[in-house]
């Protein structure tokens, strides 16, 4: 692989060849970025992915359908709802299960709570990236706070295999609905901080305004999903498009980029879509909380889960972009095939396209602003 | 629902009188032990200061040269510990000010408050492994922190921390001072080379034009208040400026003023401080020039970067700020006070001699605390940005200050009350700004629902 990146690179005249990674403070997780720079101008920046591969949808082949879940969190640890939730419909699809209302109601919840606990993440990387470490811990601060909600839902703080084939592993336990609606109360009060403590700030937007630019066309050519794909104003969001689970029940806008400080598609954009994202998660919690039916919260599933032949299929928004599973099952109680699409592998593919002429400070920039994971990367 | 329970002395934890009694009792040991021990060390130049200058009739003249030398030679050991000391101490105290701005708790296991993490720090680093790269240039690589820490250790020579506390007051002082923290710039560029890293050749490289460029309007700006002073020696530089703020350098003169936003803007720059870090950027060249550097050698880089925020900081406040010059205090109360040349000066003079350093430390330290605020609220600026910063905005003001000032003192030697005029005038400008600042602040704690919360210090 490495080779292959190599020819594509040339370092005869002033140019150099840069390892940007796999090990440094900023590839938010083992990546490597071969950079051809001219100084500080980099010609050429090409990823080179592949150091978390874990073998996770081989996995998912050798382990029964139930026993897969806790695998799915380790895809994607910063927001480990989302695969949770992708595998769970999938499988659902396959079986045929009706998911009980207050299940999909719980999902949605501990879903878009995930989301604000993940994008507190990226907005608080990108600022550090930048150079500012200050808002990077106030966004871990909120984060420890979404995380005890968790800890208290499920039981686990990271990864947290809460969703079931057919529904969620527990209901809601005693007085979390007011803790949530306090923390949420407080977060909203938090958002305008944060946009006063560093969006907004100069420095800050001189530096992510006009860079990394990602046109429309583009983004969609690349297939960038997520808030990436939003941030270059095209209004995609599968919970709203393609409604899975309990969205169609509330009401919620999608933020894209409109060029806020400069240019559609800058990397602030991409920074401040998930910045207005997380205020509309914090509406959808509240909705859901408000209108949260009661009844069951799993359906009636049988304990030896094995699907006829066919195949499913689930998309979901997470928050770095689409997440998909493609389950085939072969009638047995192993699936035949689990293929997982995620939104930071696509988001990779276009750092090769953008990185021409930009410095090497604007790189970090850009990957903070695609918000790639990188065991989502390789899976 | 098992909550655990929240860290003590974290924000929002319970307070109970016990850590509260507790939480007085580490402020108080802090405070005596941070004041504590920069006193002993000016205790010491204090009592250095007369062997230089006060000879017992008699002497031979081989007796007074070895009075000097030895004296000479205990005051050099005794600033460059001062200089390694105030740098610990800055470390402690940017750390602490760092946790309360981001909601931690910060250093609090070694010594009160955490304050001996410094001591903890430079031994850790001092039993670590010297690790020279094996590609690279081991005798650069070895050579360029002692030209880093020379050029710091230089600036203390001159540096005046009260009336007559000066180790040498050179009468080019403001040059000397300009020209030995060059040298720190050329152990950094050495350090980049010699480390054979892409990041360390980076972030050498980025130091060298950087540092070089604010050279130039920092050199300029402080130009203004020689010309106010007409001398270039700090001590004269000092006593031409009074006490109260309206006779400051910086409020007698409105060019004066653009001058020390410019000579501040760039002796963050010169330090490397944020937002101008960029030689050792973390999130863009892992440590910069001092990727490869390990123990006691990189222990040399971080002395000398936050000893260099007091350097930074006093020389502010010695060009600008007023200096050690103590309300009420004319030059010839100390005159009085010092009795006749040649004896021993009495405890009036002393008491005199503390009190000027205590204000020139104070001055020091709240402009050093505004250097670790920018720190901790600012993002880091791009390459590009910090050269047309340099040489499109600063040096135009810095060459407009320069000029100005030239006119501003001829209208100043026809007419003396435009100096105070304008003194009064800038300084109830900048109260007034002071004020609503607090204010925003204060309303932007409140808007965000939380307090201040001061029961962990």
């Amino acid at each position: 692989m490495e080779r292959l990146i190599l020819r594509r690179l040339q370092a005869d005249g002033e140019e150099m060849i840069l390892n940007f990674g796999p090990q440094h403070p900023s590839t938010h997780g083992v990546i490597n970025f071969m950079v051809e720079t001219d100084g500080e101008v980099i010609r050429k920046a090409i990823p080179d992915v592949g150091y978390l591969h874990r073998s996770i949808e081989k996995i998912g082949e050798q382990v029964g359908y139930p026993g897969f879940m806790p695998f799915t969190d380790r895809i994607d640890y910063v927001a480990a709802m989302f695969p949770n939730e992708g595998y769970a419909i999938a499988v659902e699809r396959l079986l045929q299960v009706e998911v009980p209302p207050r299940a999909q109601w719980l999902r949605a919840i501990s879903c878009e709570l995930c989301r604000i606990a993940s994008h507190l993440i990226s907005v608080g990387t990108m600022a550090m990236d930048i150079g500012a470490f200050t808002p990077m811990l106030h966004g871990v601060r909120e984060r420890e706070t979404v995380n005890d909600l968790m800890e208290a839902l499920c039981g686990s703080r990271l990864t947290y295999n809460y969703h079931r084939i057919g529904g969620v592993a527990f209901d809601l336990p005693e007085g979390w609905r007011d803790r949530t609606l306090r923390f949420l109360d407080h977060f909203d009060r938090f958002l305008v901080e944060f946009d006063r403590l560093i969006s907004f700030n100069e420095v800050f937007v001189k530096r992510l305004a006009g860079v990394a630019i990602i046109p429309a066309p583009l983004a969609v050519d690349y297939g960038l999903s997520g808030p990436n794909l939003r941030g270059s104003g095209v209004d995609f969001d599968l919970r709203r498009d393609m409604p899975y689970a309990a969205y169609p029940h509330f009401r919620f806008q999608i933020p894209v980029g409109k060029g806020f400080v400069g240019t559609v598609g800058d990397a602030f954009d991409r920074f401040y879509v998930r910045c207005l994202e997380m205020a509309e998660s914090s509406k959808i919690v509240r909705q859901a909380l408000e209108s949260l039916p009661d009844g069951e919260y799993m359906a009636k599933v049988p304990r030896r889960i094995k699907p006829e032949p066919g195949e499913a299929m689930s998309r979901v928004e997470s928050a770095r972009g689409e997440m998909a599973y493609y389950v085939v099952s072969d009638g047995t109680e192993k699936a035949a095939r689990v293929r997982v699409r995620t939104g930071s592998f696509t988001a990779m593919g276009i750092v090769d396209a953008i990185s021409p002429g930009l410095m090497v400070a604007d790189l970090v920039a850009l990957i903070a602003s695609l918000d790639v994971v990188a065991p989502e990367i390789d899976r | 629902m098992n909550q655990p329970a929240a860290l003590p002395g974290a924000p929002g934890a319970p307070t109970s009188p016990a850590a509260r009694r507790r939480a007085r009792a580490v402020l108080g040991l802090t405070l005596a032990v941070g004041v504590g021990l920069p006193g002993l060390l000016f205790g010491l130049i204090v009592a250095l200061t007369p062997l230089r200058t006060v000879v017992p009739a008699g002497w031979s003249e081989g007796q007074v040269f070895l009075l000097h030398a030895v004296g000479l030679a205990v005051l050099a050991v005794v600033l460059v510990t001062f200089g390694a000391v105030v740098s610990g101490i800055t470390v402690w105290w940017e750390m602490r000010v760092f946790a309360r701005m981001s909601s931690r708790v910060g250093y609090n296991r070694v010594g009160a408050g955490g304050f001996l993490q410094w001591v903890a720090d430079a031994v850790k680093l001092l039993l670590k492994e010297d690790l020279v790269p094996a590609d690279a240039d081991a005798v650069l690589f070895r050579a360029a922190p002692y030209f880093v820490i020379v050029g710091f250790a230089l600036t203390f020579v001159v540096l005046p921390f009260g009336e007559s506390l000066v180790a040498a007051d050179l009468n080019v002082g403001v040059l000397y001072v300009l020209s030995v923290t060059a040298l720190v710039v050329v152990g950094i560029l050495i350090a980049g080379w010699s480390s054979n890293s892409k990041w360390s050749l980076f972030g050498g490289m980025r130091s060298a034009a950087q540092v070089i460029s604010y050279e130039i309007p920092a050199g300029l700006a402080a130009m203004v208040p020689v010309l106010m002073a007409g001398t270039l020696s700090m001590q004269d530089m000092i006593r031409a400026q009074g006490a109260w703020p309206w006779e400051w350098n910086v409020f007698t003169n409105p060019f004066a003023l653009v001058a020390f936003v410019v000579f501040f803007i760039a002796q963050l720059a010169e330090g490397n401080r944020t937002p101008f870090d960029l030689p050792e950027a973390e999130s863009e060249l892992v440590a910069g020039y001092l990727s490869e550097y390990s123990s006691f050698r990189f222990a040399i880089y971080f002395l000398v970067e936050f000893g260099n925020l007091w350097v930074m900081s006093a020389i502010a406040v010695t060009l600008f700020l007023g200096g050690w010059q103590v309300p009420f205090v004319g030059p010839e109360v100390y005159a009085a006070a010092r009795g006749a040349p040649g004896s021993i000066p009495g405890a009036g003079w002393w008491g005199l001699q503390v009190l000027s350093m205590v204000v020139f430390v104070v001055k020091t330290l709240a402009v050093l605390n505004l250097i670790v605020w920018i720190r901790w609220t600012l993002p880091r600026i791009r390459v590009d940005q910090m050269m047309s910063l340099c040489w499109k905005y600063l040096v135009p003001f810095a060459f407009a200050c320069f000029v100005g000032t030239l006119f501003w003192q001829l209208l100043v030697t026809a007419a003396p009350w435009a100096a105070r005029a304008t003194g009064y005038a800038l300084t109830a400008g900048f109260l007034v700004t002071a004020f609503f600042f607090l204010r925003l602040t204060l309303r932007n704690v409140s808007a965000a629902g939380d307090r201040v919360d001061l029961t962990n210090w």
